[in-house]
């Protein structure tokens, strides 16, 4: 009894630190389901407006663009990441040099360069090379990451020698011992990596904002944020919109939170 | 990161007939060859093309990824500096006179010394409050004894998965004037008329950091409960056998032993807050009066806003940079310092 009146206060606190922080996503779907009044009221109960705040919402928006947008978008990175940077961790250990650690540390400096300071002339290269709303465009700076090659460098460490030097006895050319045995064994690493590529990609705003200069263009996020931007707004399909803008990557999170925080933490273990 | 066998050739190894001593290269390994350990050298006969084909090929593993980083951060990262210094509208850009001309323009630019006041409020609140906040909990939820615990974590670091876009203007509907947050403070009677919190200066600053509590305290958690897994539970135990209560063990047990990875959220944190955008751009868009308003915010609108002015904004981009590399430098010999 005393042992669990000593837990009282971290249940209570942790009750608090959960409530807080699911609250605003429980709003946000009862939202979705209310009149723009209802909302403001503060109504915390499901209501009866969600086919119309649907209605009004596809009206208003070309939301099946701006998802199809982010989904082409999230998935290019994704893979395109995956291949570029997992080959490249995979080559830093396999075929590890003494000038092959000098480049990786420069590389990593790159991690500290704050993407504010290269917007400018990459949206400038891009529109000299006419990428001017287009997805290679939107995914080409999120292609290459220090992290990622960091996370798959890390991971190539427990990747036995013993394998490659076999594979090569056996006459596998070092594309195909990459290929065959390294990807199918390194399953975790490339789901951490693709947890996170996909949700920074898909939640990713500045860059969408800069380069898709024509609304035709436009993403999921960028979609939500040019809804206040009017006069007067409906926060019931304000809601809907976030709700839907957010259901893929808290699909992915709830079923995948593991590797996602494996993903995050991986690149530093 | 630690592993990396000493790259020597070790001075017992025989030389092999088959590789003049001249032409061997003792810089190249192969990984996991334990020093002492010359089989791979010595059992083949063409190890120096062997090991110069391996060589090549890892080069163009890793060239792709290193090509693109080059092409995108750092070359980018040089134009900026140039066009730092350079002046005209639109497409017609020249040497500015003196060179530094933005760059003194920006140390007299009242907006920018404003937002760049804002940023280091967030930092210099926001960040601490959220490290604390993320260690405490991380504690709490590294006990063995706690029920429901991948429950606990799955709601504290749910948040992540909500876009900053989404949860800033959830955030910007619970605290409109006539929205959940008044309503409830109302309906306690701890106020009598709504707070205009997204009008005055002080709430709106209040309510960004609120939400950037919010969204990234859960993710900075699970960084400390991943430190705390590789660290032995029995030292907290043996803390508090020794008569130690929460706050002793926390600050002289937890900390000491996180400290590397309390730096390096530190760093992360600070850099993205330096970074700031989604949330002065949709929560509060900048107002009042530009009071909330970030420095990448009023980069933005620099750069590509009515008239842009690359140059300038060039200037500004390099200023975030700078104070990027140097709170990184600090944060680093602070760490340091300490031991």
């Amino acid at each position: 009894m005393t042992k669990k009146l000593r837990y009282l206060p971290r249940y209570a606190l942790l009750t608090v630190a959960a409530v807080v922080s699911i609250f605003p996503l429980y709003f946000m779907v009862v939202g979705a389901t209310n009149t723009s009044q209802d909302v403001l009221s503060s109504r915390l109960l499901p209501g009866a407006n969600l086919l119309n705040n649907i209605r009004d919402l596809f009206a208003l928006q070309n939301v099946g663009a701006a998802l199809w947008h982010s989904a082409v978008n999230a998935v290019t990175t994704t893979v395109l990441a995956l291949v570029v940077c997992s080959i490249a961790g995979y080559g830093f250990e396999v075929f590890h040099s003494r000038a092959k650690d000098w480049v990786m540390n420069i590389l990593l400096l790159a991690m500290m360069i704050p993407f504010a300071a290269t917007m400018i002339p990459l949206f400038r290269m891009f529109a000299s090379a006419g990428w001017v709303n287009s997805t290679i465009a939107v995914v080409l700076p999120a292609v290459s990451t220090p992290f990622l090659i960091l996370l798959f460098r890390q991971s190539s460490r427990s990747f036995p020698h013993e394998v490659v030097e076999a594979a090569r006895l056996d006459g596998l050319s070092e594309l195909a011992i990459f290929g065959r045995i390294f990807v199918p064994m390194m399953r975790s690493t490339y789901a951490a990596a693709a947890v996170i590529t996909f949700m920074a990609a898909w939640n990713n705003f500045l860059w969408p904002r800069v380069i898709l200069i024509d609304n035709q263009a436009q993403t999921m996020p960028m979609l939500i944020s040019n809804l206040v931007a009017g006069y007067v707004t409906n926060y019931g399909v304000l809601m809907l919109a976030v709700l839907i803008a957010c259901l893929p990557t808290m699909v992915v999170f709830l079923v995948l939170q593991r590797s996602f925080a494996n993903g995050i933490t991986g690149a530093i273990k | 990161m630690s592993t990396i066998a000493p790259t020597k050739p070790n001075p017992t190894d025989p030389p092999t007939s088959s590789t003049p001593p001249g032409r061997r290269e003792p810089r190249r390994r192969s990984v996991a060859t334990p020093p002492g350990d010359s089989r791979h050298r010595t059992r083949r006969s063409t190890v120096l093309g062997l090991e110069r084909r391996h060589s090549l090929t890892g080069w163009a593993f890793l060239i792709p990824a290193a090509a693109l980083i080059a092409i995108l951060n750092f070359w980018p990262m040089i134009e900026a500096f140039i066009l730092s210094l350079e002046t005209g509208k639109g497409a017609r850009l020249h040497l500015s006179e003196p060179l530094w001309l933005n760059y003194t323009r920006l140390f007299n630019d009242d907006l920018f010394r404003l937002t760049l006041g804002n940023t280091l409020i967030y930092l210099v609140v926001q960040v601490p409050i959220m490290l604390v906040l993320a260690l405490i909990l991380a504690m709490l939820l590294n006990d063995p004894h706690l029920r429901f615990k991948s429950f606990w974590r799955t709601a504290i670091f749910l948040p992540c998965a909500v876009s900053l876009v989404s949860y800033s203007l959830v955030f910007r509907t619970l605290f409109a004037n006539d929205g959940f947050v008044n309503d409830t403070l109302m309906g306690l009677h701890l106020i009598n008329e709504p707070i205009q919190c997204l009008a005055n200066t002080g709430t709106a600053r209040v309510v960004i950091i609120l939400g950037l509590l919010w969204r990234w305290t859960g993710y900075n958690m699970v960084f400390y409960l991943a430190a705390l897994q590789n660290l032995d539970y029995s030292t907290f135990e043996a803390a508090r056998i020794d008569g130690a209560g929460p706050v002793k063990t926390f600050f002289h047990v937890a900390i000491p032993q996180l400290k590397p990875m309390i730096v390096l959220t530190a760093i992360m944190s600070t850099n993205g807050t330096l970074q700031l955008f989604d949330e002065s751009w949709n929560l509060t868009a900048g107002g009042p009066a530009n009071t909330t308003m970030s420095m990448s915010h009023y980069l933005y609108n620099l750069a590509f806003f009515n008239n842009p002015n690359v140059g300038y904004a060039s200037a500004l981009s390099y200023a975030i940079l700078i104070l990027v590399a140097i709170l990184a430098l600090i944060q680093m010999k602070v760490a340091d310092r300490r031991d």
